[in-house]
């Protein structure tokens, strides 16, 4: 039943309809950028950009290639995201598998920003509401109103190349084992990222060099303290007393992070 | 032939071309291996082959080389334009070039003096009775476009209206249209979806040009450069009295219709919204204009009004796209029923069709083009072939010259991949419309397989002063080189027409090759993509892309400002510092380049410099096409 999507790499040729189709289904506002030395656009994830291609040239004077990756949210199956979110604007969607994420519930807490091990969710857009830190996130819901309405993410539907896929968990793992045998006679390094990680993502790579190549965490751990939080909520205990003074210090300092990027920004933009 | 090509050998290529002997070698083995009946390649080119003043050659001896290969007509094969634009194939069937009417039929010249003397201008013979030499049917594709075009006023004894036809005396292609501007020949200027004050080479001349005109109308999306140009940075706007009609336009999703890609296939498109209130398709703008000129022309006379006001323009109100789609294919007149086939169209009258070629695109069957069918038959499943999705001029032919895949029995020289194939028992041809329905070469009444040349063989070498650079391909210099040709005494393409206005810049000082080209989020002038968010947010200003040695030499900062000057001007860009840009060894000697979109200007939301203010105003020796691929700079950090 669980969902996924898989992006093959080496079918990727750097177009970004996706980044904009992710955009335009969602009405995000577009962010106003500079030329930085790169293709690469806009620098970093936002709370207004929820996945973009990171561009890398790897290699030297007649093994160079250009590589593309798309970077988003992993859906992970263990989600300390959603484990530390006190709101639940984050949610592991029961029967797809995935991680949605509901703007209007978040209270712009930034804890699943400091307890991701893929450094994902951004929190740095203003709230209208009162309550709160006045700040909220985002990352890429994985089109939930899209898939749970029968249709494929918009980012897969508009991929020209077929280098992201969407479809059941299990069809896609053996389909990116099937692609990485292939790619192996080339790219004697290939290998699928997201089986076995994190209990399993639901945004599977193929690869044709190994993770880090692709700047991608090389066996990812849940932190400790979102699990501890897990073992709270099971409990039926408040957040408060058993995330414990670590947990609480951790999340304080993102907060405090993030109170602190915005001033930044204030002060850049006056 | 093989004498004037035996100076290209490998040493003298790679020297010129900067490529490593072992790469070059390696890619002649691979291409060269497909010389065999059961291997194909093709060779699929776009501007970065055509926009050279020698290009026309260039792509001829992609010609060469797939013949004698045996790759053209069969599955994989052939030689494949990618286009700059995803209708640049209709628009040129459809004549959006001064120098054909549709169809490829020649615009008449002044020498052309009547029907009779242009038909025996243009209708080529043979004296081979194996020819088929198709252009033989060249009146009966003329005289049904002027019954499409004049209807009641084109009869046999007016000659069917030639004489309404503009004779056209000399080049009238873009740099020609600039100069004419710059000189003050051409008061006036209706420039639909053509931004030329960004796409124009050498720019500032262009845009300069722009203000001496009287009157200027632009339909497009945006107010753009070209209809800015008054307001432009650097002049006053009190100074320039070009009154500027800036008319909004539907862009292509906004409005139903075909576009006809570089496959041949004219696909029909539905409307998938109705744009701004204010907004208008071309289909509406053409016939509003052309009634009002008719109303002007009756009213008040003028010089020679018969062509303008016996012009057929009904399409209803507003235009009916399905008109002019039926009228683009061609009617019998006597019957009124639309024609099947170009294969109906007579001389006499009594056929009309507005382009021969898209006859049997629009029949009394239906809108061909709008067919979305994907099934086919085991063999064309095995080619790729879908022959009842949209329609493929000619006459659904989707392989052309396809004939030559096969032997002179009609068996396919691949019969893993056959394209046609001759079935004995049946008689006829099997697989793709063949080109030519004959049967096959070792039967009785046969012709030969390239039915567009008037031998009835494919062209290793042009003939009849086709091109004006002669019959065989031959290396010439860019315009602007830091290097001598090494090949002949010649340095360039001695066919070009070096216009008054055009500035060569010196290696001394100007010792940088650049080149310019497109980016995925932006569309040519950018009239269409640098007013949208979301692809300004991915390429928002303008750029240049310089090699790591580069950069190290001048002292280049990635991400940081540069400068950028040809002997045309100068520009200001980002430096995109990487590894996909190396230097090169040309003759011993290193050569640097650069590369630059052209998409920036001084309108919408990404502004920025435009390349083409660097870019030479000369173009290619027979198409005109300006070289904005290969030209002198040279640049420094700001």
């Amino acid at each position: 039943m669980a969902k996924a999507m898989l992006n093959d790499v080496t079918k990727c040729i750097g177009c970004r309809g996706c980044q904009v189709a992710c955009k335009e289904w969602h009405d995000l506002p577009a962010e106003k950028t500079t030329n930085w030395g790169t293709y690469e656009n806009p620098p970093d994830l936002s709370a207004d950009t929820w996945t973009k291609i990171i561009f890398k040239e790897y290699g030297n004077d007649g093994t160079l290639r250009w590589l593309f990756m798309k970077e988003q949210c992993m859906h992970c199956t263990d989600a300390g995201c959603v484990n530390v979110c006190p709101s639940g604007a984050l949610q592991r969607h029961p029967t797809l598998g995935f991680v949605t994420y509901e703007r209007h519930k978040c209270t712009g807490c930034g804890y699943c920003v400091e307890f991701c091990p893929f450094d994902i969710p951004r929190m740095d857009r203003e709230s209208d509401k009162l309550l709160g830190t006045g700040l909220m996130g985002g990352k890429c819901d994985f089109c939930f109103d899209r898939v749970s309405n029968g249709l494929e993410p918009a980012c897969a539907k508009v991929c020209p190349t077929g280098a992201i896929k969407f479809g059941e968990w299990e069809d896609l793992v053996i389909e990116g084992k099937q692609r990485v045998q292939v790619l192996k006679e080339t790219h004697p390094d290939a290998n699928l990222y997201g089986e076995q990680e994190l209990g399993g993502l639901h945004m599977l790579y193929v690869l044709d060099e190994k993770p880090e190549v692709y700047d991608l965490p090389v066996d990812p751990q849940m932190p400790v303290a979102a699990t501890a939080l897990n073992v709270g909520r099971w409990t039926g205990v408040g957040l408060g007393l058993l995330a414990g003074a670590g947990m609480f210090g951790a999340a304080m300092l993102a907060r405090a992070r993030m109170v602190e990027r915005k001033k930044e920004e204030e002060s850049a933009e006056s | 032939m093989k004498k004037q090509f035996a100076r290209y050998d490998v040493d003298t290529v790679c020297s010129i071309t900067g490529t490593s002997k072992d790469v070059y070698l390696k890619v002649c083995e691979a291409y060269a291996a497909t010389g065999k009946p059961d291997k194909s390649a093709t060779i699929i080119y776009a501007m970065g082959t055509t926009q050279h003043t020698n290009a026309a050659q260039m792509i001829r001896s992609y010609s060469v080389l797939q013949l004698l290969l045996g790759n053209v007509g069969v599955a994989g094969g052939g030689i494949n334009a990618a286009r700059g634009q995803s209708n640049v194939q209709g628009s040129t069937d459809h004549c959006v070039l001064y120098h054909i009417l549709p169809g490829y039929l020649k615009t008449p010249n002044p020498d052309d003096v009547d029907l009779k003397a242009y038909l025996e201008h243009y209708t080529p013979t043979t004296s081979d009775p194996l020819s088929a030499n198709w252009w033989q049917n060249y009146d009966k594709y003329i005289i049904s476009l002027l019954k499409a075009w004049y209807d009641d006023a084109a009869v046999a004894s007016n000659d069917f209206a030639y004489e309404y036809l503009p004779k056209v005396d000399g080049d009238h292609s873009h740099i020609a249209l600039a100069e004419a501007i710059e000189n003050g020949v051409v008061r006036g200027l209706i420039s639909p979806g053509h931004n030329t004050a960004v796409s124009g080479p050498n720019v500032s001349l262009e845009r300069a040009g722009l203000d001496k005109l009287d009157w200027l109308v632009v339909c497009d999306l945006w107010e753009t450069e070209t209809a800015a140009h008054w307001k432009r940075p650097g002049v006053d706007p009190s100074q320039i009295g070009t009154e500027v009609f800036l008319l909004p336009a539907k862009a292509s999703m906004e409005k139903e219709g075909s576009i006809t890609n570089s496959g041949r296939w004219s696909q029909w498109r539905y409307k998938c919204c109705d744009g701004p209130d204010m907004a208008r398709s071309d289909l509406w703008i053409v016939p509003e204009l052309i009634k009002k000129l008719k109303e002007l022309y009756a009213m008040e006379g003028g010089e020679y009004p018969a062509p303008i006001l016996n012009l057929t323009c009904d399409y209803g109100d507003p235009p009916d796209v399905h008109k002019v789609a039926k009228e683009i294919n061609g009617y019998d007149l006597e019957t009124g029923e639309l024609l099947p086939s170009f294969t109906k169209l007579k001389n006499d009258g009594t056929t009309s069709s507005g382009n021969w070629l898209y006859c049997a695109s629009y029949t009394e069957d239906g809108n061909m083009a709008a067919r979305r069918d994907p099934t086919q038959t085991p063999e064309q499943a095995n080619t790729g072939l879908y022959p009842n999705w949209a329609w493929c001029w000619p006459v659904n032919r989707r392989i052309i010259y396809n004939r030559a895949s096969v032997d002179l029995d009609g068996n396919p020289f691949n019969p893993d991949k056959p394209v046609i194939s001759w079935h004995p028992l049946r008689e006829q041809w099997e697989g793709d419309v063949p080109d030519g329905g004959w049967p096959p070469m070792s039967q009785e009444g046969t012709r030969l397989p390239f039915i567009m040349t008037s031998e009835g063989r494919g062209h290793i070498f042009a003939t009849g002063g086709a091109l004006k650079d002669g019959p065989m391909p031959e290396h010439y210099e860019p315009w602007e080189s830091p290097v001598d040709n090494l090949l002949s005494g010649t340095q360039n393409d001695p066919a070009v027409t070096i216009w008054k206005s055009l500035v060569k810049g010196d290696v001394s000082k100007y010792p940088i090759v650049a080149t310019t080209y497109r980016l995925s989020e932006h569309w040519n002038a950018g009239q269409m993509t640098r007013n949208l968010p979301w692809l300004v947010e991915l390429m928002p200003e303008m750029f240049v892309e310089v090699s790591e040695e580069l950069a190290a030499e001048k002292g280049i900062k990635n991400g940081e400002k540069v400068i950028v000057e040809s002997a045309r001007g100068k520009i200001e860009a980002v430096a995109v510092v990487t590894k996909r840009f190396s230097t090169y060894s040309i003759n011993g000697r290193k050569v640097h380049h650069i590369g630059m979109p052209w998409h920036l200007g001084y309108m919408g939301l990404a502004k920025g410099d435009s390349a083409n203010m660097l870019t030479p105003n000369i173009g290619d020796a027979n198409t005109t096409i300006p070289e904005y691929k290969a030209f002198l700079c040279d640049i420094r950090a700001k």
